[in-house]
């Protein structure tokens, strides 16, 4: 009896040393605010405003039309057309 | 998918601040918050002054996300990063998380009172209707859902700062290397992770510190 008490003594004592994991694990938030549009899901602006033409809600159109816009930023190319 | 992002050519870059204008009178930002700056390295040293437009780099793990106590922060499927300012307390975590310095806090109040954070939206707007006055206001204008790119690239002189979808302006940018005829210095590896030595160089001299005095005074 005496020698199963010491036992679990000397099993809670060692417990204690045990270590336990310190380092954070960090966890990826959520986004916790409002939803917001995409831009594809919009009308194309009137013709005016000089913006792109797409169908709305079909985002490949949207960004064909973006991609017009950023190559226009490529003056080699935009001098030699 | 795009991924927007930013790139300036700091060999293109002349320092007029039409960027940071542009962006100002785009977004009607209020005094005092500058969403976009150029910063100029080496100013006045003749060969040697480069200059470079800085905004939020929509960084694609972006810490500022990381960080917010709130969650207020979100991608957009184009890669953008925006967040909701009626969520946003102002605590400034993504300040101090942001390599690029781009959160902004207007002062408002004698004692500097410390607002909503504010930054740039690669002008894509916010969590609000498209193209409404409650988004121009918090947020400023919404040119991406008009089919166009952020004014401050769009509005560049000479090119220098480009906006878009990275593997594009990446390609615009590597031709343009290509064809000044050198870019080892400016383009590859040894710009992202230092040049290597050259052969019989010698260690920039460096001032010492005063050793500190050990004895009793």
């Amino acid at each position: 009896m005496m020698r199963l008490g010491l036992l679990l003594a000397a099993a809670l004592m060692l417990g204690a040393c045990g270590e336990k994991e310190q380092v954070v694990v960090y966890k990826q938030g959520k986004y916790q605010g409002k939803p917001d549009n995409r831009s594809w899901d919009n009308d194309p602006p009137l013709a005016e405003l000089r913006g792109g033409k797409w169908t709305k809600g079909d985002r490949t159109s949207w960004e064909e039309s973006i991609k017009q816009r950023q190559l226009a930023q490529h003056e080699y190319q935009r001098i030699s057309r | 998918m795009a991924r927007m992002k930013f790139l300036c050519d700091a060999e293109r870059c002349i320092e007029c601040n039409g960027c940071v204008t542009a962006c100002k009178n785009e977004n009607e930002v209020p005094w005092g918050v500058n969403r976009r700056r150029v910063v100029t390295l080496n100013d006045g040293v003749v060969g040697a002054e480069k200059s470079i437009s800085v905004a939020c780099m929509h960084c694609s793990d972006a810490p500022c996300m990381a960080v917010c106590p709130v969650d207020c922060f979100y991608r957009t499927d184009d890669g953008v990063v925006l967040h909701d300012k009626d969520l946003c307390i102002g605590c400034g975590y993504c300040f101090y998380a942001c390599p690029f310095g781009a959160p902004q806090f207007p002062q408002a109040g004698a004692f500097g009172l410390r607002g909503k954070m504010d930054k740039c939206t690669f002008c894509a707007g916010g969590p609000e209707p498209d193209r409404s006055e409650v988004e121009f206001k918090k947020y400023g204008r919404n040119r991406l859902s008009e089919g166009k790119l952020p004014a401050c690239a769009e509005m560049c002189s000479t090119k220098a700062l480009l906006g878009g979808d990275g593997d594009v302006i990446a390609d615009i940018y590597r031709e343009r290397v290509l064809r000044r005829g050198r870019g080892s210095e400016v383009w590859g590896w040894s710009t992202a992770y230092g040049l290597p030595p050259k052969p019989g160089a010698q260690p920039p001299v460096q001032q010492q510190q005063p050793a500190p005095t050990s004895g009793k005074s």
